[in-house]
């Protein structure tokens, strides 16, 4: 579904990844893995099109999409929950939602989208009129993740979704990934926590200094030695 | 002796001779222009110490105002030698700088509100002269007491403009040398620093109040002068010709015409709208009031968007990137 | 001095106000949304002001009809500007967009005074007076007033209720996240323009019930439209709405008490010193 070849890009002089390939294949759950500053972050920006790549193709159900500004990459259907939520958080949950929804394809089913996304996080449902600002980390992810479903997405990008979280926020988080995965939604989720993303996805990759170092099954990833050693303290 | 130094002396030397030159009946047209262009590069020169660290002010037209009113009025009605005046004129636009810079940059006033603050300063200034008329003139302004025979040094009124004309030349060099010092000296990049990242410089150990408020001081004080000067030779002095947005607006937009970080820059921005304003008078005389300004306005946003750099900044760059075009590109 | 003026000037204060609250939420709105200072606002209400004026006494059309060409011609100028001016240097540092505006500023004033001369010109509207215990207070005053809590309670429902207003909320909290939602930033900021322009033109129609126009007429309102906006907090609309009332007040109040260029002196000077007080505006919290 998603294809990434030979992708590099970075900011300014700086480049943050070196020849990036990858695929995720339709219904697939996949995580890219790494240290702080590996260029995780900027992988997602690239695909959700608010960083140009400087080479390399990204392919969208056969669609090139490299070098498209953002707002045209979701209406391809590729939604990107940013790191830190990047909530509106003078917005109400409700119209943090229904911000979610502004795709043209999107608004005009939004009623049905919020009926399900209500159902999947009851919580949200019950703090409606509640200002974003004012909630917990995990619940503010809860309804990051809502707002990215709102866009009827093909594709979820989760960057750094237990980043800042108590470690019993993080499973909660983890589960809500879960549950979204359950839903039937391709993800591609990048992530510290090695060991918890680990246990959610089908693959995984292994971003180090703006490489691919390794790829595999996510149990044949979680037994290689250094990786646990390394991230998972072990 | 680089061929830069030796033209810029060739270039003076033209300067200094040029009132005696033969110019049968356009001398004192020719003379009175040339006074404008330095007064006001003077005056562009000293808003430009600020303008080109990141201080943007919209309130000049206040230190002008302040300069021009206080010798004036003094002279008016004390009959107080302007020299004095000059350095009382200096000293209350320096005292504004001061009672208005420590809260500002104490309380981290930057950007947008920083020139916000400078623009109040300078409508307050033009609404007291304003409000003041008993003694200031109010809209209609106030015209400089003649010395009659007294004319002079010590009075700073000549009939002859040749005179003027060395001492705003004179005037203008003094500027150049003093943004000069400025560059060449230590507080160029902390002021730099500051511009590009104010808590970056703080936590390195630069005082940052007090090198914002040493630059604003001197811009301050330096336009004083320039207003000083102004009020001299013009013997007049009107609100909205030396106070308010108005007049803050235009020397910005030489500024920025010429180009605020370079040198020469406000001189080639003041002349340029001088050579503009004088060809449209002649032109087109006053039927055309207005038209000016209408084209400087223009200008000045096909500049920005266009040549951010000003005109002399953007010919520099262009001349030093040719230089520099044959050195290979750092990996 | 006899306390009836005070009252009388307290309430010519709050009826300013009104005016000046529409002038600042107009501004208020592109500021907070696109972070740029749009210095030519208030010229942009002064030719709208002259459209009025041409339209309603050279072509003869009925006051209603000029004003609704000012609204339109107001929507018009704020895409204009938008387009020709903002759209190339946005990505430019801040200086250069308050530079680009100021140019704006000055070709305006400039081309009015070319075009049209420095003469004020006057809509001649023979409307009533009313008198309640010894105040006068002329229509001129009260409708302006009444049309702009109006507007300003209809922006307020625009920018909450409806989804391109909330659109322009979430915008001016999180620009790229927006453009995350799938919301081209180009369109939004044009969006946001006409809106700012349309309430400019509204404001023209209102101004001109009660003041005559000329070519600096910017100079007459626009630093004092600015401040309000930074009083009340850049971007805040209710900071916005409270500071316009209590610059109106001061002015109003110090212009019967001293002199009208007194009124704005100590207007103005409170502006500096709560800049230094509470540079965040005076709800301090830009969301």
């Amino acid at each position: 579904m998603l294809e990434l070849s030979q992708v590099t890009a970075g900011y300014g002089h700086f480049t943050a990844l070196w020849d990036v390939s990858l695929r995720v294949a339709e219904g697939e759950a996949v995580a890219v893995v790494g240290p702080n500053g590996a260029g995780k972050t900027t992988l997602l920006r690239v695909i959700s099109g608010l960083i140009a790549p400087r080479s390399g193709r990204i392919a969208f159900e056969g669609a090139e999409l490299a070098g498209h500004p953002p707002h045209d990459i979701v209406a391809h259907g590729i939604a990107h929950v940013p790191e830190g939520r990047r909530l509106f958080p003078g917005l109400t949950v409700a119209d943090n939602l229904k911000m979610g929804a502004f795709v043209p394809a999107a608004r005009a089913r939004y009623r049905e989208s919020l009926e399900r996304v209500y159902t999947l996080f009851p919580v949200l449902a019950e703090r409606q009129g509640q200002r974003a600002g004012s909630m917990s980390g995990g619940e503010q992810q809860m309804l990051a993740l809502g707002r990215a479903l709102m866009s009827r997405p093909k594709i979820i990008l989760l960057d750094e979704p237990s980043l800042g979280l108590a470690p019993v926020m993080v499973l909660r988080v983890f589960d809500l990934i879960r549950r979204v995965r359950e839903e039937g939604y391709t993800i591609l989720v990048v992530e510290q926590n090695v060991r918890q993303v680990l246990k959610l996805v089908d693959r995984a990759y292994l971003l180090e200094v703006g490489r691919i170092k390794m790829e595999g099954r996510a149990a044949e990833l979680a037994e290689q030695d250094f990786v646990r050693k390394a991230y998972m303290g072990v | 002796m680089t061929r830069g130094r030796l033209l810029a002396l060739a270039v003076l030397a033209f300067l200094l001779v040029a009132p005696f030159l033969p110019m049968g009946g356009m001398q004192q047209y020719v003379l009175h222009v040339a006074i404008q262009i330095f007064i006001w590069s003077f005056i562009g020169q000293a808003w430009s110490l600020m303008g080109r660290f990141g201080l943007v002010s919209l309130g000049h037209g206040a230190f002008l105002g302040v300069g021009a009113y206080t010798t004036t009025l003094l002279w008016n009605f004390y009959s107080l030698t302007p020299w004095i005046g000059a350095l009382l004129a200096v000293a209350a636009a320096v005292g504004i700088a001061v009672v208005l810079g420590i809260p500002c940059f104490r309380f981290r006033v930057v950007g947008h509100y920083f020139a916000l603050v400078t623009l109040a300063v300078g409508e307050v200034i033009r609404l007291l002269i304003v409000a003041e008329r008993d003694w200031t003139g109010g809209s209609l302004g106030a015209s400089l007491k003649t010395a009659g025979t007294a004319s002079g040094l010590w009075t700073l009124q000549f009939a002859d403009k040749r005179v003027f004309y060395y001492a705003s030349l004179g005037l203008f060099l003094a500027g150049l040398w003093v943004w000069d010092r400025v560059d060449r000296s230590m507080a160029r990049p902390a002021l730099e620093a500051i511009g590009e990242d104010e808590t970056a410089a703080a936590s390195v150990g630069i005082r940052v109040t007090r090198f914002k408020l040493g630059i604003t001081v001197v811009s301050a004080g330096l336009t004083a002068l320039g207003g000083v000067l102004y009020a001299q030779y013009m013997s007049y002095v009107n609100p909205d010709t030396l106070s308010g947005i108005g007049v803050s607006l235009k020397i910005v937009f030489a500024v920025v015409l010429g180009g605020m970080y370079s040198l020469m820059g406000p001189l080639v921005g003041t002349a340029l709208t001088t050579a503009l304003a004088e060809a449209l008078r002649i032109a087109f005389g006053l039927r055309f009031l207005g038209m000016a300004d209408t084209i400087y306005g223009l200008l000045l946003i096909v500049f920005i968007i266009f040549l951010p750099a000003g005109i002399y900044g953007s010919i520099r760059e262009a001349i030093r990137r040719r230089a520099a075009g044959s050195k290979p590109r750092p990996a | 001095m006899d306390p009836i003026f005070l009252v009388e000037a307290a309430i010519n204060g709050i009826l300013l106000g009104g005016v000046l609250a529409l002038l600042a939420l107009g501004l208020n709105l592109i500021f907070g949304v696109l972070d740029i200072v749009w210095i030519a606002y208030v010229d942009l209400v002064m030719l709208c002001m002259y459209a009025i004026y041409f339209f309603n006494v050279s072509f003869g059309w009925p006051i209603w009809a000029a004003g609704l060409v000012s609204l339109v011609l107001g929507a018009l100028l704020g895409v204009a500007v938008h387009l020709l001016i903002i759209s190339p240097i946005l990505t430019s540092p801040p200086i250069n967009q308050l530079l680009a505006t100021g140019g704006l500023l000055f070709f305006l004033q400039s081309a009015a005074t070319f075009l049209w001369t420095t003469d004020h010109r006057t809509v001649r509207l023979s409307l009533p007076s009313y008198e309640i215990a010894g105040i006068f207070l002329p229509a001129t005053r009260i409708i302006p007033f009444a049309i702009s809590i109006l507007a300003v309670i209809a922006l307020y429902f625009f920018l909450t209720r409806t989804y391109i207003g909330t659109a322009i909320r979430a915008v001016s909290q999180d620009r790229e996240a927006m453009s995350l939602m799938g919301a081209s930033p180009q369109r939004v900021y044009l969006v946001t323009s006409a809106v700012g322009g349309l309430m400019a033109g509204l404001a023209g129609a209102l101004l001109i019930f009660q003041y005559s126009v000329h070519p600096f007429f910017g100079g007459q309102f626009g630093p004092l439209t600015f401040m309000i906006c930074v009083l009340g907090g850049l971007g805040n609309m209710v900071g916005a709405f409270i500071a316009s009332f209590i610059m109106s007040e001061i002015i109003a109040i110090g212009g019967v008490v001293i002199s009208t260029e007194m009124g704005y002196v100590i207007a103005f000077v409170i502006f500096i010193v709560m800049m230094f007080v509470r540079p965040g505006g005076i709800l301090a919290k830009r969301e």
